[in-house]
């Protein structure tokens, strides 16, 4: 199903310590370009520190991490941004103060614009383009209602809508999801992984992170295992799903 | 480039134009009709509006802008008294100086947000308050100031041929006099505040004000969404840098005297106050936050003990005693109390300042014409 078979995203040999915590052991993770790809495991396994070493946020102590042949953990995260990975946030990260409009519109500049750009005389109302782009993406996530509304009033399924939007406008190369379905209701939750389908047309890799097993294995094409630091499984979602020494780690406590 | 401003901003432009334009007439029934309050009026919206560009847009707080206000002043002297008493070099001049300060202190300062980053432009306008009190006497005459003085060379001017007049030589816009109190002087600050307010709405409706703006709202996301908020940030720096030198280069226009006492924390606190209490964020704030202290300032520091006594006469002799000590306290020297009180109050009861308290009252006006139900009334009523 997978039209080429080349690693995008690849974490080398990480490690990561906080104090006398191992958060993460000798991890390697190859993902391939086009396909989604899932990190499941039980809380406190260091998913969501795996992911904070992809966009930079934590540094590695050893070990890399390299995507389409750059060493992310050697720029600032403007900059791996700006390489085309873009990442949604467990807890939602927006601009609160301003509409949705604004917040999606803003991720749209970053794409267009570069890392800085100075146009103090410039009209927003200009930027019609933008602006079309950012209606049509939050109409996308149902929230384009909403578009002169405040962030801040949103509720935290919307928020979560919202900043998917906000990655989904970069037309990223790679998009890191942090449980994006945390917090959703069951429906919410079906229309994310309806449109987190449609993206797999656009071309666009996925690392996602999530506890939810029906939006893992209704997504996902390869699976990693994380337990205590170290992956102890990957494969497909049959695979993993088959696979004992998984069964006894996570999925035999969560699905009876 | 034109243009693309919404309706609402071109009235508010419009207004806010006949408004200053105007504000001989309407300012003279209030006692404020004559140039130099009106003039210092202008200059102190012109540095709150650029105050409010880094502070309202970006959050970042700086106690240390009048240092720009101060090298806008020097500069704006030196070049009088070296080339010529035309206000357009002196100003230019201001601006340069101003720009290329605010780009250093900028830089340095902007490695650190919040507390710390306010702290740092304190120190910066401290030390340069000190420098030019003492160590830069040569430059900043210390404590007597910069003034012009009749054996300065003004070699443009000279070269030209201007007529030499009898004492100290006006300073001037291509002939009309600016400088001595009249009309002139505050017509070329009003139309630079027009100029400073429109290109204020121009920063605050661009990509690049939302950009400061979002900057405020989430730093952290700013950089997850591919933005350098740093280049951003030294930018908005150094346009409000830009507007306090500015203003600088007019306070010296209008009276060509530069002392250090301008660059004093003092100084870069009241931008501060003026902003906030006018209503930090937004439009017209600042410019309302600056006339209203200038205004009250003008008036409260009049006050002296013999108004007062002739204010409470009608008091029996031991009450209006009483009366005029109590009142002495805030006025006169004292006017800071009462500045400290009002801006205490303004801050608890209305954090946006004069301007949120006008929208509260027009909210409140348009709830009552347009809503007839009475229990969406009451929720108003409530909050």
């Amino acid at each position: 199903m997978d039209t080429n078979n080349n690693v995008v995203l690849h974490v080398a040999d990480v490690n990561k310590s906080f104090g006398g915590l191992k958060a993460l052991t000798d991890v390697d993770l190859s993902v391939k370009e086009g396909t989604v790809h899932a990190i499941i495991g039980p809380n406190g396994a260091g998913k969501s520190t795996l992911l904070n070493v992809c966009i930079g946020r934590i540094p590695p102590d050893t070990g890399h991490v390299i995507f389409d042949g750059t060493v992310l953990d050697e720029i600032t995260p403007h900059e791996i941004n700006q390489l085309g990975v873009s990442r949604v946030f467990q807890t939602p990260e927006i601009f609160a103060d301003l509409s949705l409009l604004e917040n999606v519109m803003i991720p749209a500049f970053a794409r267009r614009d570069g890392a800085f750009k100075f146009n103090p005389i410039r009209a927003l109302s200009a930027e019609g383009e933008i602006r079309e782009k950012a209606e049509s993406h939050l109409e996308e996530v149902g929230l384009y209602a909403k578009r002169h509304t405040d962030a801040a009033s949103l509720s935290r399924g919307d928020k979560r809508r919202l900043e998917m939007a906000m990655s989904l406008i970069q037309s990223p190369r790679l998009l890191l999801l942090d449980e994006p379905t945390a917090g959703m209701s069951r429906h919410d939750t079906n229309t994310t992984i309806d449109l987190l389908k449609t993206l797999k047309d656009r071309g666009m890799t996925k690392v996602i992170i999530e506890h939810d097993m029906h939006v893992v294995f209704s997504l996902a094409d390869r699976i990693s295992v994380l337990a205590q630091g170290r992956i102890i499984a990957e494969g497909t979602p049959d695979e993993v799903r088959n696979s004992p020494k998984v069964k006894e780690a996570y999925l035999g406590e969560s699905q009876q | 480039m034109f243009g693309n401003l919404s309706r609402n901003d071109w009235l508010l432009i419009a207004g806010f134009t006949v408004l200053v334009l105007a504000a001989p007439i309407w300012l003279a029934p209030l006692g404020a009709g004559y140039p130099a309050i009106m003039e210092k009026f202008c200059i102190f919206a012109i540095f709150a509006i650029g105050f409010n560009i880094l502070f309202g847009l970006t959050g970042y707080l700086s106690f240390g802008h009048a240092a720009f206000l101060g090298v806008g002043s020097y500069a704006g002297v030196w070049m009088f008294k070296l080339f010529s008493m035309n206000v357009v070099l002196s100003t230019v001049f201001a601006l340069i100086c101003a720009g290329l300060f605010a780009l250093i202190i900028g830089y340095i300062s902007l490695r650190r947000s919040g507390i710390y980053f306010s702290i740092l432009t304190l120190a910066f306008a401290q030390m340069m308050y000190n420098v030019a009190y003492s160590v830069l006497t040569p430059i900043t005459n210390g404590e007597t100031g910069l003034q012009l003085e009749l054996s300065d060379p003004r070699y443009l001017d000279n070269a030209l041929g201007a007529s030499q007049s009898i004492g100290l030589p006006r300073t001037s816009f291509f002939g009309i006099d600016i400088s001595g109190g009249g009309m002139p002087g505050f017509y070329f600050c009003a139309v630079i505040l027009i100029i400073c307010f429109y290109l204020s709405i121009r920063i605050f409706r661009s990509p690049f004000g939302m950009m400061l703006r979002a900057i405020k709202s989430n730093q952290t996301r700013m950089k997850y969404t591919g933005f350098n908020p740093k280049p951003y940030l030294l930018a908005a720096f150094v346009i409000s840098g830009l507007y306090a030198g500015l203003a600088g280069a007019l306070m010296v226009a209008t009276d060509p005297l530069a002392g250090a006492e301008r660059m004093q924390w003092t100084a870069s606190g009241e931008v501060v106050l003026m902003t906030i209490l006018g209503g930090v964020g937004t439009l017209v704030g600042p410019v309302i936050g600056a006339t209203l202290i200038k205004y009250f300032e003008n008036i409260f520091s009049a006050f002296n003990e013999n108004i007062l006594n002739a204010t409470f006469d009608f008091l029996p002799e031991g009450l209006r005693h009483f009366a005029v000590e109590f009142s002495a306290l805030f006025v006169g020297e004292g006017w800071f109390l009462t500045l400290g009180l009002v801006f205490m109050i303004v801050v608890i009861f209305l954090p946006g300042g004069i301007m949120e308290g006008i929208a509260r009252i027009r909210a409140l006006f348009s709830k009552k014409k347009t809503q007839d139900d009475a229990a969406e009334g009451s929720v108003v009523a409530a909050e």
